[in-house]
């Protein structure tokens, strides 16, 4: 008897040391890599970093750099702010936008391959540098005023617009859903990833389940909401994490931009160092809070 | 043929009648919502293009289209001229194999090392495993650029616990070389690499166990039985990874110009192709005039073009395996 427990001891142990050994270059890596500079940059934003010849002398000054961030520089409160507001918006866009076209894509027609290459085709393209690029192409802004111009300033968006205002519905929320309509390009090049993830969700859902409910007199509408919604609503968690981390990333983030500019430009590495935790703390909040939330509302089936 | 088709026809208007109309209703209502859905996919799918489409237009313009107002996408003079300009200016012959050859060995480097690392997570009990997950889910959500001030200065004074300053006295310059990325690269912590750890580990953790088992009981080792069987099983995923992979270190601009300053990657000349183009006019006309928006963003579109063409072969080519295999995977959380 004993001696069994011994040898099931024995072979958990070898499992578990092959087990680590499989995840060693994880371990290094995340030791080397990462723990390392994760301190060194906190340490370092509390401190004021002078590089000299072959070596860098951090100097402890406190808190100097925080309230360097906050109160001196002129730039980085607005910036966060906007960049913050600009995350939430278009996140929540992003979710919507890809939901609704994952549903979509999910029926059957013809072409449906083509469409799916063609939804998918921007995480390809538009990533890295490209899409910053994109961003301040003046000829494909001047193209857009030409054709404003030649249509005399009738496109779909500006008139219901007007329409609204005129009616008298033009609350803030309004306006926001209307710079979204105007942005829309940037939405669908950023969600070619979640189309995929609620794609799959989808695909998961048994079809036995509408064929029950249609049974029993249930609309489209309301097995949307009742079957679909629940089933998929852990897609919903992964998705806007996702979204947010894609967010973080990209290249033609301000606040990423700022802070660059200050370490490589004018070599402030403590400076930068306070402004990239400060940053990395807010996204973290916000990740943080936003996905308990979600998480509270996410239905598990099994 | 016909004789069918229209023995359906009537068979059609016979069975209305039957249901009272309600099958011409439906049937209507079937047409309707298939035209709307193609109108709507049609216009996303045209949006989607249109960028692509409009810089294949405007890369085949001379200057003079490009201020003529009544030119919009079919140039006027044809030319390809743009194209050899971009590739001169961007070296391109040279970066583009600089870039292929860097994003296929950091490629093939990161996915080697994640699959070991996700089938560990996937397939072996052991103590702490819980934390190391959290760490991995910890390295997803850090933004590479918090660390990145530190990464710099970690790589500038580069010391493997100073051993380096004990023998020559000086610790070492890894900036400006490719070999702190390749490191990084082969410790997990390359551009999105936790992402495909994630990946690959929840697919392996899909298969059957049994499987596994039956070759550890016939005497395989652990390590034959993840070369043998668990390997071919995971082809999908690791070509799904590898291809993200690949692609995401070609378009990749932050890591570029953070460790392979030194290298010419398309992405990185991409970036500069702009300013360059400036300073190749300036040589060339040998007066400080500045380039016009419109002609520099021409170029820029060119190069844009000419460096997405490698990209869009091998998505034509390997679609499936971008797409077919991540909506395979099944990602929860």
């Amino acid at each position: 008897m004993k001696k069994q427990k011994n040898k099931l001891a024995g072979l958990q142990k070898r499992k578990a040391i092959s087990g680590y050994l499989f995840i060693a270059p994880f371990i290094i890596g995340f030791l080397a890599f990462m723990i390392k500079p994760f301190f060194q940059s906190l340490y370092m934003s509390f401190c004021n970093v002078q590089i000299g010849a072959g070596q860098f002398q951090p100097i402890w000054q406190g808190l100097e750099n925080y309230r360097k961030t906050f109160l001196v520089d002129p730039e980085f409160n607005r910036l966060l702010v906007e960049e913050i507001t600009r995350m939430m918006i278009n996140s929540v866009a992003i979710m919507v936008f890809s939901f609704f076209v994952a549903l979509i894509l999910n029926q059957k027609f013809k072409g449906r391959a083509l469409v799916r290459a063609i939804f998918f085709l921007p995480v390809i393209l538009s990533s890295g540098v490209i899409i910053g690029l994109e961003t301040d192409n003046a000829l494909m802004a001047n193209l857009a005023a030409t054709i404003e111009e030649t249509t005399s300033n009738v496109s779909i968006s500006v008139a219901v617009e007007q329409i609204l205002r005129t009616a008298g519905v033009g609350t803030r929320a309004f306006e926001e859903v209307f710079k979204i309509i105007d942005q829309i390009y940037d939405v669908a090049i950023a969600s070619g990833i979640q189309i995929i993830i609620f794609l799959s969700g989808l695909q998961t859902i048994s079809a036995s389940m509408y064929e029950a409910a249609d049974i029993e007199g249930c609309t489209k509408w309301e097995s949307l909401w009742k079957i679909t919604f629940p089933m998929i609503s852990s897609m919903f968690l992964v998705n806007w994490i996702y979204t947010i981390i894609d967010f973080c990333m990209r290249s033609d983030n301000e606040v990423i931009d700022k802070i660059s500019e200050v370490m490589v430009g004018q070599m402030d590495y403590g400076f930068a160092s306070a402004m990239s935790w400060v940053y990395f703390l807010v996204v973290m909040a916000f990740v943080g809070v936003s996905a308990a939330i979600i998480s509270k509302g996410v239905y598990y089936y099994d | 043929m016909t004789k069918t088709k229209s023995k359906k026809n009537s068979n059609f208007w016979e069975r209305n009648r039957k249901s009272n109309g309600y099958l011409l209703k439906k049937s209507i209502m079937k047409y309707a919502v298939s035209i709307c859905r193609f109108v709507l996919l049609f216009g996303m799918c045209f949006m989607i293009l249109q960028p692509i489409l409009n810089k294949i237009s405007v890369s085949f313009m001379t200057e003079a289209d490009l201020y003529n107002p009544i030119v919009i996408s079919i140039p006027e003079h044809f030319t390809t001229e743009n194209y050899l300009l971009a590739a001169e200016l961007m070296t391109y012959s040279k970066t583009i194999v600089n870039s292929f050859v860097v994003s296929l060995t950091i490629a093939i480097l990161q996915i080697t090392v994640c699959t070991l690392v996700g089938y560990g997570f996937a397939r072996f009990e052991f103590p702490f495993k819980k934390f190391w997950f959290a760490c991995v889910m910890l390295v997803i959500l850090i933004p590479p650029q918090t660390i990145s001030t530190s990464l710099h200065l970690h790589f500038r004074f580069f010391d493997v616990l100073g051993i380096f300053k004990l023998l020559t006295g000086e610790t070492i310059n890894l900036r400006g070389s490719v070999l702190p990325y390749y490191l990084m690269s082969a410790g997990c912590m390359g551009l999105k690499n936790g992402l495909y750890i994630y990946m690959i580990r929840q697919f392996f953790r899909n298969i059957p166990k049994e499987l596994e088992e039956a070759a550890y009981v016939d005497g395989c080792g652990t390590l034959k039985t993840f070369v043998r069987i668990m390997l071919p099983d995971a082809k999908p995923i690791l070509t799904s990874c590898f291809l993200f992979s690949f692609v995401w270190q070609w378009t990749d601009g932050f890591y570029s110009k953070m460790f392979l300053g030194n290298i010419k990657l398309v992405s990185t000349s991409l970036a500069r192709l702009s300013d360059t183009l400036g300073a190749y006019i300036m040589r060339i006309t040998g007066a400080n005039t500045t380039v016009s928006v419109a002609y520099s963003n021409c170029i820029v579109s060119t190069g844009t073009l000419m460096i997405i063409m490698p990209l869009i072969i091998l998505y034509l080519f390997a679609q499936k395996g971008f797409v077919e295999s991540l909506s395979s995977t099944g990602i929860k959380m």
